[in-house]
């Protein structure tokens, strides 16, 4: 049990010397929980479109160009 | 013509990610469609140019980046895309009902500049690296950096989500994350 810290004894800076100038002209560093969320957001959005696959129209597609002799290949 | 087995397969198997970066580029799912068709077309036509050993994905997501952007500099000067246009064509899609839910976040992304909105999505979404995502964008890596911190930093501005606790676990959160339904 030693008290050294006595809470409020020592102002290790002032305060107002750090004003928060400069995070006008820089963006405060979002928090890893935010980025963490806005990410899955993006990516549940994104996966959504990928998860439909391909769509018969390109399948279609590569098979025309592909085709003509390759007709039993898929 | 016939074509590689490999080159054939590489196109197919990036159709999907394709689609969903032209979807997030322009916003509509047909013109996304379009220039997924046109990419492949050019990746087809070019494929001398291609080196083989490198990254096939990367190749097509540039050509479709470029192809978009040299698009939509004609298409501005005709019609510009009204608000709401992909919701719309949501309604207008019974396989893609449930989907709603997205549209926030859509629109938000909607309302950033071009530059970081591709930038967050090919590093965010489409998995690429920070590298390979300014090799897509014929940028420097540093730039894509700070485009994709400059997107987060708007993005939660818009969404209102400054704080892990303005954006708990709601239903919406959840909705996302169960993927719809």
């Amino acid at each position: 049990m030693n008290e050294r810290d006595k809470p409020g004894q020592i102002k290790p800076m002032d305060s107002a010397a750090t004003s928060n100038k400069k995070t006008d002209t820089k963006p405060a560093k979002l928090g890893r929980e935010v980025q963490a969320r806005l990410g899955q957001q993006l990516r549940a959005m994104y996966d959504d479109v990928v998860n439909q696959g391909v769509p018969d129209r390109f399948s279609d597609l590569i098979n025309r160009i592909d085709g003509n002799g390759n007709k039993d290949r898929q | 013509m016939p074509m590689d087995e490999t080159v054939r397969n590489s196109i197919l198997n990036a159709v999907p990610s394709l689609r969903a970066f032209a979807i997030s580029l322009c916003g509509n799912v047909d013109r996304a469609d379009d220039l997924v068709q046109e990419t492949m077309l050019r990746a087809i036509a070019n494929i001398d140019s291609f080196q083989p050993g490198t990254n096939m994905s990367a190749w097509l997501f540039t050509i479709l980046r470029n192809h978009f952007r040299s698009e939509y500099r004609k298409r501005r000067r005709e019609v510009e895309d009204s608000d709401g246009h992909y919701a719309d064509r949501l309604k207008s899609q019974p396989e893609q009902h449930g989907h709603v839910e997205f549209n926030e976040f859509r629109e938000a992304l909607k309302q950033l500049p071009a530059d970081q909105r591709e930038a967050l999505i090919l590093v965010g979404a489409s998995g690429f690296s920070y590298e390979e995502a300014a090799e897509i964008c014929e940028c420097a890596v540093g730039t894509i950096k700070s485009r994709v911190n400059r997107a987060r930093t708007r993005l939660a501005d818009m969404l209102n989500v400054n704080s892990a606790e303005d954006y708990g676990p709601d239903e919406q959160t959840r909705a996302v994350l169960a993927g719809g339904e």
